[in-house]
């Protein structure tokens, strides 16, 4: 891969992601803000691709903005009414919050910005596919199997509570 | 090569987006909306170490997968438990539906 | 004399990836980086894949309106230019000119933006499939995947302009077209998977390389029964239900609700809405060749005209199954996606499954 082209992809998918994150948290219509979630999620895609996980890429796309953000969608039509609303979306700790979050951000980012990692040079396997199924299905298969019925729980629990009585 | 801890700063500061998303807004799906953040936020750093740090095993991918399942079904209930609250109090914002003393 | 017939027919057989290689050839020689050439490249082929997609679509209105009306009795368009030919002409035109009303109090950046978000997937979508033998403009190991994450965005864009329009016929359009295509999404992925097991892999050009056997014909996966002949049937019925294409069509239908998510759009907007319709068709024709029909493969013509003949066969019987059957009502086809063809589709994987595992079993 050419150098200047992943230098600039990356810094054009970390602006991407981080102003939409921004908008997500600040925007004063929620559909709005729902809709640059989808395009963070699409961003965040695009980032895996550059960390060569092209199949965690497709994964995200068709699961984060293909299903979640319809539910998040349809969660938002169900609970207002159809005029736009200009309520005030924050709430009274807003400020605190955010010195609490740039807390965070100092402290875990000068973490990470300083410790020595320790960074291997050889280069990761090009068709993660098949590596992929073959770990799910032999070393994981516990936690896969444990994910099917998380999954299970939570289609039916989320039927029982969102049902009409 | 891109240095590691770019990816990792990146992934810091979604999280500490995700975080006010969570502590500031009123309505309860956009709480959702900031988790969401932050599980991204971990997804990309489990991705950044298994690329950089173990290349040849794609642990920091296997977790990840899992991330984004339980991300799903946790998504799915959240939402659920928002829409009944609603249909029993006609608000969904975070402070209205406050039951406790202080 | 039998030389250059046989040279003009590996020139024929091979004609575009012989021009890629010659143009690729060419751009090196003129002394750009190797970087610059592979951009250059493509750019390029994303060029082509996107003009010819936009003239089959072109086409496909066409021959819609005029195999629809030949299966009512009447000819179709026919005035505008010879036999009609330059009808899609007039309808761009028609878009174009066409006044752009947004309704008061819509969310006008929503409303703008649905449309695009609903058409755009469709055309990347032609970015991973094998127009013919090493024609594919990129041909990624996680093909089937990246159909599916793709076409998987366009039900953002219906939602958003069922929201934006500010209307409740919208509204309520939006929803159900939602409600059906991510119900309709989970079988259509089951039955896409039996062509990805039947080949071992999840890239495209693999899969129809894996449909070679006798004579080019034999080895398709449709021919491959029970299990790709049920696969190919689950996959055309859940495809014709994503594309909101008669009979599933209630959440367009204009005599039952106004043309649903559609009705607040006008002008350039309601025919983006109508060409990623049309885009969105000849992708899934073109997916259901390339998994079930052995994509380019056949005996004696070039790879490329195989690919068109079927595409052109499978588009044939969309429309014929629109001037055809009645519409399904919104209750009966939930019912039928989550009752009849889910069921079958998983029965299916498994009886896939089951088959390959003894195969191997008793072959090896």
């Amino acid at each position: 891969m050419a150098e200047p082209a992943v230098y600039a992809a990356f810094f054009i998918l970390a602006a991407v992601t981080l102003g939409g994150a921004i908008a997500v948290v600040t925007a004063r219509n929620i559909l709005h803000s729902a809709l640059f979630l989808a395009l963070v999620f699409v961003s965040v895609a695009g980032l895996y691709v550059l960390l060569e996980a092209p199949f965690l890429a497709a994964v995200q796309i068709l699961i984060y903005v293909g299903a979640i953000i319809v539910l998040i969608l349809f969660a938002l039509m169900l609970t207002r009414r159809i005029t736009g609303e200009r309520v005030r979306q924050t709430n009274a700790q807003a400020l605190p919050a955010a010195l609490a979050a740039l807390a965070l951000l100092a402290v875990l980012g000068g973490l990470v910005a300083t410790f020595a990692w320790r960074v291997s040079t050889e280069s990761p396997p090009p068709n993660t596919v098949p590596l992929l199924g073959e770990a799910l299905m032999r070393t994981y298969m516990l936690p896969f199997e444990v994910a099917g019925v998380v999954l299970l729980v939570a289609l039916v629990g989320a039927i029982i509570l969102a049902k009409e009585r | 090569m891109i240095p590691l801890y770019w990816y990792l700063l990146l992934a810091v500061a979604l999280f500490c987006i995700g975080v006010y998303g969570v502590l500031s807004r009123r309505n309860a799906v956009g709480i959702l909306m900031g988790i969401e953040l932050m599980l991204n936020a971990v997804n990309i750093n489990f991705l950044a170490f298994s690329r950089y740090i173990t290349p040849a095993l794609l642990t920091g991918q296997i977790v990840a997968i899992f991330v984004i399942t339980i991300a799903a079904a946790e998504a799915a209930v959240g939402l659920a438990i928002v829409i009944a609250i609603y249909r029993s109090r006609s608000t969904v914002n975070a402070d209205e539906i406050d039951l406790m003393k202080w | 004399m039998l030389d250059a017939i046989r040279n003009l027919w590996s020139l024929i057989y091979n004609l575009f990836p012989n021009l890629a290689q010659a143009l690729a050839a060419f751009l090196r020689g003129t002394g750009l980086p190797g970087w610059g050439v592979d951009l250059l490249m493509a750019l390029l082929s994303a060029l082509v894949v996107v003009i010819s997609v936009l003239l089959g679509m072109l086409g496909m209105t066409l021959m819609e309106r005029k195999v629809m009306g030949r299966m009512q009795n009447r000819l179709g368009p026919n005035r505008v230019g010879p036999l009609g030919l330059l009808q899609p002409i007039a309808d761009a035109i028609k878009f174009l000119i066409k006044e752009d009303i947004v309704p008061t109090n819509a969310d006008r950046w929503v409303h703008t933006l649905a449309p695009i978000v609903a058409a755009i997937p469709a055309v990347l979508v032609y970015a991973v499939i094998p127009f013919g033998k090493g024609m594919a403009a990129a041909d990624l190991n996680i093909g089937v995947l990246y159909i599916l994450a793709v076409s998987s965005i366009t039900t953002i864009g219906i939602v958003m302009a069922g929201w934006a329009s500010n209307n409740k016929y919208s509204l309520l359009g939006g929803m159900r077209a939602a409600a059906q295509i991510i119900s309709y999404e989970v079988p259509l992925v089951l039955s896409m998977l039996v062509a990805v097991m039947l080949a071992g892999s999840l890239s495209l050009g693999k899969i129809v390389e894996a449909q070679g056997g006798l004579l080019g014909i034999l080895g398709w996966n449709v021919f491959r029964v029970p299990f790709g002949t049920l696969a190919f049937l689950t996959y055309m019925i859940c495809a014709v239900a994503e594309l909101n294409r008669t009979p599933f069509d209630l959440p367009e239908g204009e005599s039952e609700i106004v043309t649903g998510y559609i009705t607040e759009y006008s002008g350039l907007k309601w025919g983006l809405f109508y060409l990623g319709e049309y885009f969105n068709a000849i992708a899934v024709s073109a997916i259901a060749t390339t998994l079930f029909l052995g994509g380019w493969q056949g005996p004696i013509l070039p790879p490329y005209v195989w690919f068109l003949g079927k595409v052109l066969v499978i588009v044939f019987i969309l429309i014929w199954l629109r001037s055809t059957l009645p519409r399904f009502r919104v209750d009966q086809l939930m019912g039928f996606a989550w009752k009849v063809v889910l069921p079958i589709a998983l029965v299916n994987i498994f009886v896939t499954g089951a088959a390959i595992t003894l195969w191997q079993a008793f072959v090896k």
